[in-house]
């Protein structure tokens, strides 16, 4: 009963087919390690704000009057109404967390290298959108710094030469942020950017299942039909729409249940420290949730600092190290499309660090290491010897690059190892 | 050159700290399960602020069930005006009104807690002093120019600056050791700073009335996540056994 059902179900819709082929029967290199598991974190984050998402609208308010009234009335009037929303504000910083992760995961290993050009733009075409997605979501609340954050990076639009003023009035949709910004985000947060969002992520994992998984080692575990002998290809099952492009060697596992309970239990560890903060901590210091977001937005009080949330911080800093106001913008775009352009500005030919020269190692930890430090510039009280600070900081963000596609050309690697190790 | 970038990336936390500072904050050890003190509160928040100061977000209802204060009571002792149990705490004090006496309109405080901190409140509600060159005849230490009369005067007595003569470069200069009250108050200077703390307690809940039931699930949740995990990587282990 049950299987001519399915079977009915399989001859008109191909359920199990695709499920095998992206979801079972997947070949993944068996040495994906702990780096691995933020993309599968990531999905599951975004599955969290679009279901919690849902619930918060049906309580809230996106009206001047009564947006932050509303956002109270979640808090304490509607049954568990603060787990929802602490679950969306908590799950909008860990999307952060988890994404810059999985980037300089891609990073390290070189997972933005052929063939993963376009996956790699993929991501950041999710990168951005989430980066919207997660402004226009802040300036929902309707507190002190939704509303002067969202003063302060509307009004970078002004800088753009000759339209820039009337297309800040055009995205306001008023003179000033007012009522009718909120509602127009608000149909942007909860419709046009989501939607956005999912889109990009079915794309980013189309491309990555047709290229196949990366891995620490960079070795390429699919291999030319008909060059590896029985003993030497895989003896789990891989999907045909695999192996009959590919000999896939034996150095993969299926992605379910090998990847789905390794990724489960990157999965536990994620949730412990998540609900931790959730239920302990949400505010995290004023980082998660800023203090002054608790008053009211109040157009005639601006707050005596006004920061954006810890993960815009970086290109805050970048933006206020340049002195002039549209240069600032320019510097602050050009440091994320340089890392949109990473597989054109990288010319190596080896794509994990492991096997790279210890100059490529170094660049990374830096770059890391500056990326933090502008995010603290970028989220701290402006003081004299930070400006020069984080002029030097966005001069070494770029140097990455920069030094990246010197010596990427002739680079001296160590040979990649022709079977998957450890 | 990459010995230097390291250098400066340790060096960096160490200026931070050097340049942290501004008004120093006495910490206000409250305490949210501490029924008495939050009930305590409210009575001082209903008798003495909430003239000014509205909680809007808040019901006195779910105040009085949280603080384990019976509806009948509540309503005899904290609800002065004739409202429902269940209407939101606010006052008849007209905005604009506010402003042109105040020069501000006294801010809602029903989330104050979570804008200031408590540590703030404990101390600018003990930091007041006598300044006749101000409207209400009282300044403020951690809110310089205040517009907001002592209200807990009749609590504290009235508070005097108190300094102490000392010799600096060759000079005698007054130098500033605390705040003393002169005595009048109903209260003395422990017990202020006891009523203080429940005044404190009581926006701290106010700010966040789900705090305690949040913890209180958390610490199950993570109990559960704890076992989730030992079982997930028992599990893994399992499958993964044969793969090496």
């Amino acid at each position: 009963m049950w299987k001519n059902l399915m079977d009915w179900i399989e001859y008109r819709l191909p359920i199990m087919r695709v499920a095998n082929m992206h979801a079972i029967q997947y070949p993944a290199p068996r040495n994906m390690n702990f780096w691995y598991m933020f993309g599968f974190l990531a999905t599951i984050v975004l599955v969290n704000q679009i279901v919690t998402g849902i619930w918060l609208t049906m309580s809230y308010n996106p009206t001047a009057e009564g947006a932050f009234a509303s956002v109270e009335y979640i808090m304490r009037d509607v049954d568990y109404g603060w787990i929802l929303r602490y679950m969306h504000s908590t799950g909008a910083s860990a999307f952060f967390i988890v994404v810059y992760l999985h980037m300089f995961r891609g990073m390290i290993y070189g997972s933005y290298q052929k063939p993963r050009e376009l996956l790699w733009l993929f991501g950041m075409f999710i990168y951005l959108a989430l980066m919207a997605e997660a402004f226009m979501g802040y300036v929902l609340p309707w507190g002190q710094m939704s509303y002067w954050g969202a003063q302060v990076i509307v009004s970078l639009f002004s800088a753009i030469p000759v339209i820039g003023p009337d297309l800040v009035i055009w995205i306001q949709g008023d003179y000033v942020i007012s009522g009718a910004t909120l509602n127009r985000f608000f149909a942007l947060h909860v419709i046009a950017l989501p939607l956005v969002i999912v889109i990009l992520v079915f794309l980013h994992i189309v491309a990555l299942h047709e290229v196949g998984s990366n891995n620490p080692d960079g070795t390429d575990v699919k291999r030319k039909k008909g060059s590896l002998t029985e003993e030497e290809k895989t003896k789990f099952v891989i999907h045909e729409y695999y192996t009959s492009k590919y000999d896939i060697i034996d150095d993969i596992v299926p992605f379910f249940p090998h990847i789905v309970l390794k990724d489960l239990v990157g999965f536990a560890f994620f949730l412990l420290a998540f609900c931790y903060v959730m239920f302990f901590n949400p505010g995290m210091g004023g980082y998660f949730l800023e203090h002054p977001n608790f008053e009211i937005a109040n157009n005639l009080k601006t707050p005596e600092h006004i920061f954006p949330v810890w993960y815009f911080t970086p290109f805050y800093a970048i933006l206020k190290a340049v002195p002039d106001k549209l240069g600032g913008v320019i510097a602050m775009f050009a440091a994320i499309i340089a890392l949109a352009l990473l597989p054109w500005i990288d010319r190596g030919k080896v794509k994990s660090w492991r096997y790279r020269c210890g100059l490529h190692r170094w660049n990374l930890i830096v770059f890391a290491i500056v990326f933090i430090f502008l995010g603290y510039l970028g989220g701290t009280p402006q003081e004299n010897w930070k400006i020069t600070a984080s002029q030097i900081l966005t001069i070494m963000y770029f140097g990455f690059f920069g030094l990246l596609f010197i010596y990427s050309k002739n680079e001296k690697c160590k040979p990649v190892p022709a079977r998957i190790t450890e | 050159m990459k010995k230097l970038i390291v250098l400066l990336t340790l060096l960096m936390p160490m200026t931070v700290f050097a340049a942290g500072g501004g008004a120093h904050l006495d910490k206000a050890n409250y305490d949210l399960t501490d029924k008495a003190s939050l009930q305590n509160g409210a009575k001082l928040y209903m008798n003495y602020c909430l003239g000014c100061h509205q909680m809007q977000y808040q019901r006195y209802q779910r105040a009085f069930d949280d603080l384990g204060i019976p509806i009948a009571l509540g309503q005899e002792n904290l609800q002065f005006t004739g409202e429902k149990p269940g209407d939101h705490i606010k006052n008849a004090m007209p905005a604009e009104s506010a402003a042109s006496w105040f020069g501000a309109p006294p801010p809602d405080l029903t989330l104050v807690a979570r804008v200031r901190g408590a540590d703030w409140i404990y101390t600018y509600l003990r930091s007041f002093y006598a300044d006749d060159s101000r409207p209400f005849g009282v300044n403020n230490l951690v809110f310089p120019e205040v517009g907001m009369p002592h209200v807990l005067q009749e609590l504290q007595g009235v508070p005097r600056k108190t300094s102490e003569k000392q010799m600096v470069d060759g000079e005698m200069v007054d130098r500033y050791v605390g705040i003393k009250s002169d005595g009048t108050g109903y209260m003395t200077a422990g017990e202020y700073d006891e009523a203080v703390l429940d005044l404190v307690n009581y926006l701290v809940y106010t700010g966040e009335p789900t705090r305690l039931e949040s913890e209180n699930i958390g610490r199950y949740v993570m109990l559960f996540l704890l076992l989730l995990l030992v079982l997930v990587y028992l599990l893994k282990k399992e499958y993964w056994r044969d793969v090496h």
